[in-house]
Formats: C-alpha cells, structure tokens, sequence
C-alpha cells in the first residue's frame, strides 16, 4: 500500500455549501503516467490545486512519500518533489527564457541572499553551474538558440514547453500538467504527446496529466481515472474507461427514452 | 566587461576623488576648493535622493511591491540616528578617544548603521503584516504605516515633537553620501543580478507561478522590504546630519510620493535609469524652486508626457544594469 508515490485518501472539499470534490480515493505510483479526466467542472482543477497545497481539503489526507503534505504551502510542497505547470500559461514575462529556468533553480540554492551580496567565489561557481544546468535542460527540449530572447516573444508550443522545462528545474518526482492541450491544433497535440512521454522517460517522472482532450489521455497514458461532480466514477486502463458506461453517460448523456 | 565587484571598487574610487577634491585642501591652489557651498548641498540632497530611489526601486521596481511608506522609514532613520548623535555623540566621542583623528568618523558610521538598522527593523515589524496584502491594499496600509510612524514622532516629546528636532551635528559630507548612494547601487545591484535575485523579478512578474516553482515569496517580499527600509533609514540619517533640522512634517506621504516619482519615471526595476531619475529631479526641483507650488503641476506634467511616450520609464529595460557575463564556451 505505501508504495503509491502521492496517495490521496477519502479527500473532500466544500466550497461553502458546493463540495468540489468529494471521498476522492486516488494515487500515482513512482515513474507512472495518469490521466485524469472528467466534464467542465467536475473538479479536476480543485483536485490539482489540493495536491499543490492551493487549497487544503475539508477531510480526509493527501500524502506525497508516505509524508502528509496537509498544512504545506505550494513552495513547501514543490520543495518536497511535485512541481506543476499551469492551465493558462504563467511564464515570468519580463525575464529571459534562460532567467525563467534559472528562477526556477532558487529553490536548491545554497548562496542566497549573503552569496549574491558579497559574490564570493562559491557564489560564483554556484551560478555558473545553475547556467549550465539551465542551458543543458533548455538543450534537451530543444529551446537553448532562443535561451536570451524574452520569454513572450516564443510560439505558444515553445512557451508550453519551456513551463515544462522550468518545472523539471526544480528537480520534482511528481510533474502535474494542467491542460497542456488547451488552445491546441492536431499537429501541435501530437508534438505535446511525445513531448509527455518523452519527459516521463528521461527523468523518471511519475506524472499526472488533467486533460479535456480525449486523444491525448487515451494515446499516452497508462492509467485513467474519470472524474464527474466530484466524485470518481471510474478508473481504469484507456480501453476499459472507453468502455465504461458511466464515462460514456458523463460525456455523451444517457439514452433517454422515448416518450410514448 | 565589468562586473559588481568592478563596480564597487570604481564607486569608491570615484568616491574617494570626488569627496578629496570638493571637501577642499586650500594648501593646493589646483583643488575645487572653491566649489560654492549651494553646489555642494545640491550633490548632497541628489546622493540622499539617489539612496531613497535605487532602495524604493527594489521593493516597487524589482518585487513588484508597491510600497508608498518610505518616507515612513526615512523618518525613523534620520530620527534614530540624530537622537543618537544628540544624546549619545558626545559619550561615545570620548569612549573612542584612544583612536584619534578616526573617532569621529567611526562614530558616524555608526551612528548612520544605527539609523539604518532601525529603520529596517521597523520595515521587517510593518512588512509581515502587510505584505499579505497586493496591489492597491498594499500601497494603502504602507501609506498608513509611513503616516503612523510620521504621527507616532509628531507626539514623541523626547523627539520635540511637532517642532522636529534642532541643532543636529552637520556630520554629513559629499564623500559620506557618495559612499552610501554606491554601496545602495551596489548592494541592489548585486542582490537582482543573480539565481538568487531572479526571484524578487519571479514574484513581481507572477506570484502563483513563483510559488508553484518553489520560492517563498513571503521571504522574498519581506527581504526586498527590509534591504529598502534599510537603505531609506540610511538616507534619512544622512539627511538628518546634513540639514541639521528635521520635523515630522518633513516625512509626510509627499516626501514618498516624490521617491515613488524618482521610481516611476526611472523605470520600475531599472536601477540605471531610477538613478538617473533621481539625480534629474534633484536638479529639477532645483531650477525650479521660483516656481514655488507649481513645482508639483511640472511634476505631473512630466510624469503624463512620459508616461504616455515612455512607459517603460527613461531608460526602461536597457538597465538590467550590470552587463550579465555569459561564460559559455
């Protein structure tokens, strides 16, 4: 049972009278791809922003390594080994696509605010090597000839994956992508499933992807759970979720029949 | 290139001739001996003012902070460090004695650390509380926050209250105020250009995403406050020795409206372009002095035609200021 990388146990959360999400029983194994769907406002952002100490449920536990993450605030939490990106893209906008990734390296400082202050030569070296290790994971997603342009003056793709790439700065087990789909063509959704894969493969990652977009959580992922009004109807591999009545009432409405 | 450290040791260079050359040597007929006393003053108000710009700078300009109390922690500065030299100056003058020639000025570096000290102590009380807070919220609690520490003066008796404090000890020379306004340059400086200083420019630009990449942005927020409050502090002891007369009045939300000016037409985060800001407002403000109340109407003026012509402030974001080194090979 302990083996579950992050393990979320009869979670609720009420909003006022609303619960957003409700008993929601839930985990992610070490290096496993998850796909969690579910209608417009079934509660898949909420889920996502209760794993991100966003919000901190009404019951029941979240554990990430067997360790509860209840009380945590986001930076705590990231610290810990689950980093995110975001629905609506949140690059820093006045920096450059290196700065961006380099932003993301504070977390695993050692200089800090006396380092920067007196430069000594431990500093120096410090800041040569997060240079380096931004410019080498820039490199592997391919954005590393654009590393000093601004971030906003890249294509939506690349701004996609550099929020990818910022977010493996902060060397996480866990990544949480938020509808990297969003705002898609066919070609660019494709590009992003091998990009996906890629990226689980290379680091190791367990890695939970919230998405409407059907192809793309059947295409790459290897478990699915299917959320609607809070509750989870089903979980299950692709095939046995296409299959399932429940999924397919949720997103296509059930047969109503004939009025005589 | 030059780097920070290259920097700062040009800054005290330029800082050591400077000050050798205008504090007067009338043994050498070559030295600027002469410089009249009305040009010294305006270096000295124009050094203060660049402290009081570059420092709002890091808290308004680089964390996005937008703070309208500074002249809230300039008071406490110059307020704290003139009791100091007042009550104290004279004891400590004599505790130093052994050291000679080197007494006073090390009591006056103690006495300006004091002020600074205290200021950033009060910044560190009125941050955590505040900085909760965003935006609009934000700038209004630091308004009351400057308007309570100015009131809380105005009725500290020990202080003269509403009559200010008299008679201060004229300690504050060119090369004090040049040697501040470069380590406030640097210290900035060195602060945003680095990993480390890439966050304060995170939270600015977006605090949920700073958050989600593991900074504190509470830390942050209440560091950039502090070093700011601290460096305001410092100002407000050089002030206080150099004008020798300060009063509550002195420190209202107008004194922090013009370093918000400074800021604003510098370019929000551009330490190059606040100083240069600053260093033109000071001479502004100078040349305008017939125009008595009028002043504020030219004030506004040029912050709407620049605004509209350069919202980006005069030098905008040419400044990341120190030339960043690539060693990439």
């Amino acid at each position: 049972m302990s083996a579950a990388l992050l393990d979320l146990r009869n979670v609720t959360i009420r909003f006022g009278g609303l619960v957003a999400v409700s008993d929601l029983d839930f985990h992610i194994n070490a290096g496993e791809l998850v796909g969690l769907i579910g209608p417009n406002g079934a509660g898949k952002t909420t889920i996502f922003n209760l794993i991100t100490g966003v919000y901190s449920p009404s019951a029941g536990g979240i554990c990430f390594d067997g360790v509860s993450v209840e009380g945590r605030r986001a930076y705590q939490i990231t610290a810990r080994g689950i980093a995110r990106t975001f629905q609506n893209i949140r690059l820093f906008s006045s920096l450059s696509v290196l700065d961006n990734v380099r932003a993301a390296f504070n977390l695993h400082l050692e200089g800090g605010f006396l380092g920067a202050l007196f430069r000594g030569k431990r500093f120096v070296a410090e800041e040569a090597e997060v240079e380096k290790k931004a410019l080498e994971l820039l490199e592997i997603f391919g954005l590393d000839s654009v590393c000093d342009l601004p971030c906003r003056s890249l294509s939506y793709g690349d701004q996609r994956r550099l929020e990818i790439v910022r977010a493996l700065a902060t060397r996480p087990r866990l990544l949480l992508l938020d509808e990297p789909a969003a705002g898609m063509n066919a070609t660019e959704k494709v590009e992003l499933m091998k990009l996906i894969r890629f990226t689980q493969e290379r680091f190791g990652l367990a890695v939970l992807l919230v998405e409407h977009d059907m192809k793309v959580v059947m295409g790459i992922c290897q478990r699915i759970a299917v959320v609607e009004y809070g509750c989870k109807i089903a979980e299950g591999t692709p095939e046995e979720i296409q299959r399932n009545p429940k999924v397919i009432a949720a997103y296509l409405g059930e047969e109503v029949p004939d009025h005589a | 290139m030059i780097g920070p450290k290259g920097l700062f040791v040009s800054a005290v260079i330029a800082v050591g001739a400077v000050s050798y050359l205008f504090t007067g040597h009338p043994e050498m007929s070559w030295t600027l001996a002469q410089i009249d006393d009305y040009l010294l003053n305006i270096l000295i108000l124009m050094g203060i003012n660049v402290v009081l710009a570059v420092s709002l700078n890091l808290v308004n300009g680089h964390a996005g902070q937008f703070s309208l109390g500074h002249a809230g922690f300039m008071a406490v500065g110059a307020y704290g460090s003139a009791a100091l030299t007042m009550f104290l100056g004279q004891a400590g003058l004599t505790v130093l004695q052994p050291i000679g020639g080197l007494a006073a000025p090390l009591l006056f570096c103690i006495v300006l650390i004091f002020g600074g000290v205290l200021a950033a102590m009060v910044g560190l009380l009125v941050g955590i509380p505040s900085l909760r807070l965003r935006g609009d919220y934000l700038a209004i609690v630091t308004l009351g926050f400057g308007e309570i520490i100015r009131v809380v003066i105005q009725n500290a008796d020990g202080l003269g209250g509403a009559r200010g404090l008299t008679g201060i000890p004229a300690h504050t020379t060119l090369g004090w105020t040049f040697a501040v306004a470069a380590s406030s340059i640097y210290v900035v400086g060195s602060l945003v250009n680095s990993t480390y200083g890439r966050g304060f420019i995170a939270v600015r630009d977006d605090e949920i995403a700073a958050e989600a990449m593991g900074i504190n942005t509470t830390k942050y927020k209440v560091i950039a406050f502090t070093v700011g409050a601290f460096f305001a502090g410092l100002a407000g002891a050089l002030y206080a020795h150099f004008i020798g007369y300060i009063t509550p009045e002195g420190f209202n939300f107008l004194k922090s409206v013009d370093v918000v000016v400074m800021v604003i037409l510098g370019g929000m985060g551009s330490t190059a372009g606040v100083t240069v800001a600053a260093v033109a407002l000071t001479v502004l403000n100078e040349l305008l002095r017939q125009a008595e109340q009028y002043r504020m109407v030219v004030f506004a003026l040029l912050l709407i035609i620049l605004m509209i012509l350069r919202p980006q402030g005069l030098i905008g974001n040419l400044g990341s200021w120190l030339p960043r080194k690539r060693g990439r090979s």
